[in-house]
């Protein structure tokens, strides 16, 4: 069990966004979060992540309870996520952006890197080359020095991604990864996220792209209205009766 | 009995004060609730209004009436060119951007103003003499009683206007949601330019009645301005009750820790209060903390 | 800047080989003596540089650090005759420690917050500096500062100050434009960019705004000292807000976040006073109209067009090689 979610509730003021959800992922797994419009997915992930706080609920990371963590404190333990409206480091190189990912797999301070400590220079050279082999793994070696700003929409999704995995995490959380792209791009990026599980990363998607989910996911979990619809394999999710109704309607 | 009369004076210069720093405060909250800026040049309004109200006095000889309107339009077209030309063409600019612009709008107003009046304080004649008052032993000045009273009337009158006009009411749903306001029909662009119109005009009128009491010259604006931006802080950035609360609080203060603490370090006090609310309270002391929308 | 880092250390070479050999040009001209002052606003534009375009928190107090360094050592140095560098040492503890303290409440503050906090502080640190007259002699200021001296040499002329003004500076830029390429200048620039993103890679952002606020402090609170031992006289009015808001200037004019367009924003202020004497009194209105022109239409500010000219005669030169090498 890679993570699990316990009762996760969250209210802001009058409104319920979620209501005791519960579910795991498990190891090395594809795990698909999908639900209509304003059933509390991105909120799910930001509770995950500690850019919220639960009002009810725990999170655990392995056997780790993160329930109260702060964000910056997850990338360390092997946590990380991108997000849907693609928040780069616009004024960065792409090059650069990989490089911020590997902040928690370095540790020059202020001082050693103010006065290029020998310590400071050979960690310096271990970050680039890393962060080369991560633009080289998601095919986004050219771009390396390319103004982040000015990517086109695809390859700033790509970036992003790029960008978690110098993270060097044990799961990967993504924010609609596919959502704007074309089909062409999302074959990619379907071939991209299982060459991500045979890293030995778990994924964990929030997606609207049906055919991208069903593709896939392992394991899919259906929100609705904050509350957990339905858990299961991709064909017993499409053989449920109430996550159909849920997206077309009972009419 | 004259600690008494001493501390009965310091809350009257308080209050008096207060109010004047509520009325600055206002003009914030307004634009803020409107637009969702801080106008760095507030403060510079405050300034317009006694300068002008002189130079109208003093250069082109006009009666007091006169000089006070025509220096309140005159403030109100500055803010309003200022909305049209530093902060309309740059709504989508990085924050930062926006920053850096009101201070140097706010910077060059102050500028003009040292170029055109000089360095030099001026004094404004008190609205009806400078013959004091004597009420339960301490002494009142005309003037104090037209701060508090046109104090009293401009809050009734934007309680009106915001609560009871179609056209306040317009501005208000644009601070809720400038979206669903424009859907509806209202020119968010006419209100915003509406709330700088109202901000310096406001602005202008705290300047010209506070004048005759402190001398007035081209950089009391970031005074005053800080200050009033102290007022709103305190109430919340509330258009309401809450500034005004935040002005009498931050006056009384003032007043209070000048008289019995030290009065050279009178000014420190504001900005003081202002970092201690910033640190601890931000939301203001007379709201509710919000619940935070996603 | 995005060069290889052979033409990296060759410019800063070059810089240092001029602005080392300056003097030996120009012996007895009073040019040299404001070249001393434009080391020292390097620093201090460097310094809030670091700050706002690097991490992209704005302060308009800067000035209060410059006026404490001046003051301790001036204070320290005066009345008790301890030696001035190490009271430098002593000022700049001070500073940092100050905004240690003040930086984590106030660098929770986001933008025009940030700014009015950053202000009212200034204004307090002023008022201080006005109102502890005991210390600080008040309005009139504070005279008989003693220079600074290693042994027998003793810093009194122009000379000898640019060479101990320029050492430092020259030390600062080094160690900013190293800081600015490495792991913690990435940091920074990706708080600047996306708050959240860069704590979601694991960025402490809030510890790292309060280190660089500090290390900032210090840069400021070491050229006060500098320039407390080499004016031997400070006054309150040169730490107000009008000379945080020269500071911002320099930066914005210069250049957010390039070192060397610290250097240009604070040589070209510095200097524009000395060569126009109309523009003394026409400053504040000039600030802030370069303060709105540069924002609206050079936001990279004047280095960025520098760079831009550079790239565009470089992109010539190329064309022109390789239509000779065709003919």
């Amino acid at each position: 069990m890679m993570l699990r979610l316990n009762g996760i509730t969250k209210i802001f003021g009058g409104l319920t966004a979620l209501d005791d959800v519960s579910f795991s992922v498990d190891v090395g797994s594809i795990t698909g979060v999908i639900g209509p419009n304003g059933a509390g997915k991105t909120t799910l992930f930001n509770i995950v992540t500690g850019l919220y706080a639960q009002t009810a609920g725990e999170v655990h990371l392995s056997q780790k309870n993160i329930s109260f963590f702060n964000t910056e404190e997850l990338a360390a333990l092997g946590l990380v996520r991108t997000f849907q409206n693609v928040e780069l480091f616009g004024q960065m190189t792409v090059l650069e952006n990989v490089m911020v990912g590997m902040h928690t797999r370095s540790a020059s301070g202020i001082f050693s890197c103010a006065f290029r400590l020998p310590g400071q220079i050979k960690e310096e050279k271990y970050i680039r080359e890393k962060s080369l082999e991560w633009l080289t793994f998601t095919g986004m070696a050219e771009l390396a020095d390319m103004n982040a700003g000015n990517l086109p929409f695809g390859k700033g999704r790509l970036l992003e991604i790029s960008r978690a995995l110098a993270t060097e995490p044990k799961i990967i959380l993504m924010d609609e990864p596919a959502a704007g792209l074309n089909s062409r791009e999302t074959a990619e990026l379907a071939l991209l996220i299982r060459r991500i599980r045979e890293s030995s990363i778990t994924v964990v998607l929030v997606e609207h792209d049906m055919d991208l989910v069903m593709d896939v996911c392992d394991s899919i979990v259906v929100l609705n209205l904050g509350k957990k619809l339905a858990e299961g394999t991709p064909r017993e999710i499409q053989e449920n009766s109430a996550v159909i109704s849920a997206y077309l309607g009972d009419g | 009995m004259d600690s008494f009369r001493q501390l009965f004076q310091y809350i009257l210069s308080g209050l008096s004060n207060g109010a004047i720093y509520a009325l600055i405060g206002f003009g914030f909250a307004i634009i803020y609730n409107a637009t969702g800026i801080i106008n760095f040049a507030q403060g510079e309004f405050v300034m317009l209004g006694g300068m002008l109200t002189i130079f109208f006095l003093a250069v082109l000889k006009l009666p007091l009436m006169a000089a006070i309107i025509l220096a309140i339009i005159i403030s109100t077209i500055v803010g309003v060119a200022f909305e049209r030309l530093a902060i309309r063409p740059l709504k989508n600019a990085n924050p930062l951007s926006l920053i850096i612009i009101t201070i140097g709008a706010s910077i060059f107003i102050r500028g003009a103003a040292m170029l055109i009046w000089g360095k030099d304080t001026h004094a404004l004649p008190a609205f009806s003499g400078d013959n004091p008052l004597y009420i339960a032993g301490a002494t009142i000045l005309p003037q104090h009683l037209w701060i508090i009273g046109l104090s009293v009337l401009i809050i009734i009158a934007s309680r009106i206007f915001f609560n009871h006009s179609v056209v306040g009411k317009a501005m208000r749903a644009c601070s809720y949601n400038p979206r669903a306001a424009g859907l509806v029909g209202i020119n968010v662009k006419s209100m915003v330019m509406l709330s700088f119109a109202i901000s310096s005009a406001v602005g202008s009128m705290a300047g010209i009645i506070i004048a005759p009491l402190t001398m007035t010259s081209y950089d009391v604006g970031v005074m005053l301005g800080l200050k009033g931006f102290c007022a709103v802080i305190i109430g919340g950035m509330s258009s309401g009750m809450g500034t005004v609360l935040g002005g009498l609080v931050l006056g009384l203060l003032e007043s209070l820790g000048a008289g019995f603490i030290s009065a050279s370090y009178k000014d420190a006090i504001a900005f003081i209060i202002l970092l201690l609310i910033l640190f601890i309270r931000p939301e203001g002391l007379f709201t509710k903390k919000e619940t935070e929308r996603f | 800047m995005m060069m290889g880092k052979k033409h990296q250390i060759l410019i800063f070479f070059i810089f240092t080989a001029a602005a080392l050999t300056v003097p030996l040009l120009l012996r007895g001209n009073y040019l040299l003596s404001v070249l001393v002052f434009v080391g020292i606003n390097t620093m201090l534009a460097i310094g809030l540089n670091l700050l706002l375009g690097y991490a992209g928190q704005i302060s308009l107090g800067h000035a209060a650090f410059f006026g404490m360094g001046a003051y301790i050592s001036g204070i320290i140095t005066t009345r008790f005759g301890v030696d001035p560098f190490l009271v430098i040492i002593l000022a700049a503890f001070c500073a940092g420690t100050l905004a240690f303290v003040i930086g984590f409440p106030i660098l929770k503050l986001k933008g025009h917050y940030l700014a009015m906090a950053t202000l009212g502080f200034g204004i307090i640190m002023y008022i201080v500096f006005n109102e502890t007259v005991g210390w600080t002699g008040g309005p009139s200021g504070l005279s008989g500062i003693p220079n600074l001296r290693v042994g027998s040499l003793i810093f009194d002329n122009d000379v000898k100050n640019y060479y101990l003004v320029w050492t430092f500076t020259l030390a600062v830029m080094l160690l900013s434009i190293n800081l600015s390429q490495s792991r913690i200048g990435r940091a920074l620039r990706a708080i600047h960019d996306s708050e959240v993103a860069a704590r979601v890679m694991g960025v402490n952002a809030r510890i790292l705004k309060v280190q660089i606020f500090t290390v900032s402090a210090v840069i400021s609170a070491v050229a006060g000292s500098l320039y407390a031992h080499i004016m031997t006289f400070i006054a309150p009015a040169s730490f107000g807000f009008n000379f945080s808001v020269e500071l911002l200037t320099m930066v914005v004019v210069g250049g957010l976040g390039s070192i060397y367009g610290s250097f240009l924003g604070a040589a070209i202020l510095t200097m524009l006073p000395e060569f126009l004497r109309v523009f003394q009194d026409f400053d504040i209105v000039v600030y802030g109209l370069m303060l709105i022109l540069m924002t609206m239409y050079m936001p990279g500010g004047l280095i960025s067009g520098i760079e831009a000219l550079a790239r565009f005669v470089l992109e010539r030169v190329r064309k022109r090689k390789g239509d000779d090498a065709q003919a």
